[in-house]
């Protein structure tokens, strides 16, 4: 059963390093460029904001990939073999989720200090940025993975995927946010925040093998 | 080992596009599902497979162990062949056989299908009727006893029909099992046929 | 005429190919030496300034990068403009192996900039105009890569980012004069003017020196890449050849 699993990770990987992976990186590299065009460079205010502006473009990053994560395995009849691979679908599906972290969440995870360092953020925060999405986008893939599910073969998917999953990714992103909070000093967001990535790992996959199961024509 | 369909019907965008289809395949045997466009031939062979739910009747697999799943042991060639144009051919064929969960060897597969000379070629420069060959490469690779074939002859030369009926007798001789919808005429030997009637 | 003889004369790929393989090792080796001239000129003989310090050499990297990052994208344009009006062959060519140049010379002036920044301004970035408008430069070929990756097809792939190339020519000026009313709109006076008094020869000799390096290691990358380049597409043509000239099917082994 793992032989399945291991072919689909490394065969998704094999597709992203072929180019889509870092467009994540650069979308996050312009959110975060363009927020003091619009707030003005006061590097006070943006230390203050920062950590707000690396979720929110970390969040919106994550929804890039989307749109091709099973939409093209069911354009080219992919899905198909998934459906009769020798795993259950909801770890097939998982396996991709996992796939799709490595390659366009990882790098947001390790850009976020980079980019913090640009909004005058300290390197303490930036770290626990970094950490916090790193226990958060997990949960991102998830929900993210269900919306894909949900909106595979529609016209207008790319669009529609998004709009489902953002209401959805509120909680991750208020844990998210307070766990960077540097006044603090218990890890209570952090701990809600990896609680709510445990949960989604599993609810992710299931409701989108289900979805993929309950609307495939 | 023995695959049975009993009144099956399958809706699809609520309009009923099977009703009752009953036929019943023994180990070596072959089906050919014929009738005209928009008969439901792709819709049977993908219910048939489990990619689609039956609003009613049943296909089951009879006289097998009942622990594994029957959609482990099918292979369905749709009208898609799932070739990924990033990946090498021979990285695609790898992939669908882990995927399957087959042991079979790569190379020979190719070989049998003519593609072993293009096995380092991305997938993206074959054409149709390679991209149809690498699919059927698969059928090889990952070795299951039924096979589920949709207009498997479509975008194939004449010498690839001549192949594709040898690789269903080897298929049938050691006891697969081949359903395939088709226009064409496949020449499978006493194998027997299925003429779904048009519906409007 | 006179200036375009030359040039067309190079249009035809081959002919490109045996000159630029027989221009390179000597643009390699004159590079070399003006690297090693530059960066004697500039860590040795250049005085530290009395203000800045040894950080002020920083600027003999930070300047001729910045320079050759807007060079870069000078290139794509008039590569650009090749490609959809004469339609060259080999402008398309130019165009794609600048992109990657192009954005390392602009990232390389970004990171400097920064590391100067450091002991200047306390901080390794703010968002100065002159920064500011850097970064965009840097996201722009950014995005004219992830175009060019995103298209299989190499003549499609040529049409579509030389009219994004050429978009962003137009747009630069507007964007660097945007940029810089919104810089003075938010920070009325505070910021240091770099390289703005008359400079020193001493200071201004070695600048030269490392400008003229860098623009001719600019050259030598940007003819190998395009080498690279036309190698990598007869490769392409080749493969889709063989695919197509590929036995029917093979006659049928033993099982």
């Amino acid at each position: 059963m793992i032989g399945p699993l291991r072919a689909m990770l490394m065969r998704d990987l094999a597709l992203a390093s072929g180019g889509s992976a870092g467009l994540g990186l650069v979308f996050f590299l312009l959110v975060v460029t363009l927020t003091p065009f619009a707030v003005g460079p006061d590097l006070a205010l943006l230390a203050r904001i920062g950590p707000a502006i690396l979720w929110l473009g970390a969040l919106l990053a994550t929804l890039l990939g989307l749109d091709r994560l099973l939409q093209a395995d069911h354009e080219d009849g992919g899905l198909d073999l998934m459906y009769l691979a020798s795993a259950p679908l909801e770890l097939m599906v998982g396996a991709k989720i996992l796939a799709h972290w490595l390659t366009t969440c990882l790098p947001l995870v390790i850009a976020a200090p980079l980019f913090g360092a640009m909004l005058d953020v300290g390197p303490t925060t930036s770290l626990r940025v970094a950490l916090a999405l790193l226990i958060g986008t997990p949960a991102l893939a998830c929900l993210g993975a269900v919306g894909a599910a949900l909106t595979v073969g529609l016209r207008r998917g790319g669009l529609l995927a998004p709009v489902l999953i953002l209401p959805l990714a509120i909680p991750v992103l208020i844990f998210g946010v307070a766990a960077c909070d540097a006044t603090r000093d218990d890890f209570a967001p952090l701990g809600v925040l990896g609680g709510l990535a445990l949960g989604y790992a599993v609810l992710g996959p299931v409701a989108a093998a289900g979805a993929l199961k309950l609307l495939r024509d | 080992m023995r695959l049975v369909a009993e009144a099956l019907s399958v809706v699809r965008g609520g309009r009923p596009v099977l009703e009752g289809v009953s036929f019943s395949v023994g180990a070596g045997g072959a089906l050919a599902i014929v009738g005209p466009n928009g008969a439901g031939k792709s819709t049977l062979l993908r219910a048939i497979a489990g990619l689609l739910p039956p609003a009613s009747g049943s296909v089951r697999l009879e006289g097998v162990d009942d622990e594994i799943p029957a959609r482990e042991s099918m292979h369905m060639l749709g009208h898609l062949d799932a070739v990924k144009s990033g990946l090498s051919v021979i990285r695609n064929l790898a992939f669908a056989r882990d995927v399957l969960g087959g042991e079979g060897e790569l190379l020979p597969a190719l070989e049998r299908v003519g593609l072993a000379r293009l096995a380092d070629l991305p997938g993206g420069v074959l054409s149709a009727g390679q991209r149809r060959r690498l699919a059927l490469a698969r059928l090889l690779a990952a070795p299951r006893p039924i096979w589920l074939l949709d207009e498997p002859t479509a975008a194939l030369d004449a010498g690839g029909q001549a192949a594709l009926a040898g690789l269903v007798a080897d298929h049938r001789a050691k006891g697969g099992m081949v359903v395939a919808a088709t226009h064409a005429e496949l020449g499978f030997k006493d194998g027997d046929t299925l003429d779904l009637e048009p519906r409007t | 005429m006179g200036i375009f003889s030359p040039i067309t004369a190079l249009a035809n790929p081959a002919r490109f190919s045996a000159f630029s393989a027989r221009a390179l090792p000597w643009l390699s080796g004159v590079t070399a030496l003006m690297m090693a001239l530059g960066l004697y000129l500039g860590l040795v003989v250049a005085p530290a300034d009395y203000q800045q310090g040894e950080t002020v050499r920083i600027m003999f990297l930070h300047v001729p990068s910045a320079w050759l990052g807007m060079m870069g994208y000078t290139v794509m344009a008039a590569a650009s403009l090749g490609v959809l009006i004469w339609r060259h062959p080999l402008a398309d060519v130019a165009a794609k192996a600048a992109a990657p140049l192009g954005a390392a010379f602009t990232f390389l002036a970004l990171a400097t900039g920064s590391l100067w920044g450091k002991p200047m301004w306390g901080t390794y970035w703010v968002w100065d105009a002159r920064l500011t408008s850097f970064l965009i430069l840097f996201l722009m070929y950014l995005g004219l890569m992830a175009l060019r990756s995103a298209i299989d097809e190499p003549s499609r792939a040529a049409k579509a980012c030389a009219i994004l190339t050429l978009v962003g020519s137009i747009n630069i000026p507007i964007i660097k004069f945007s940029v810089e009313w919104w810089n003075t709109l938010h920070q009325p006076a505070s910021v240091l003017k770099m390289g703005k008094p008359a400079m020193d020869p001493s200071i201004l000799t070695p600048l030269l020196v490392n400008a003229l390096a860098f623009t001719l290691l600019f050259v030598t990358l940007h003819l190998a890449a395009m080498r690279t380049e036309l190698v990598r597409r007869r490769l392409r043509t080749l493969r889709i050849t063989t695919a197509s000239a590929a036995p029917a099917f093979a006659p049928e082994p033993a099982e």
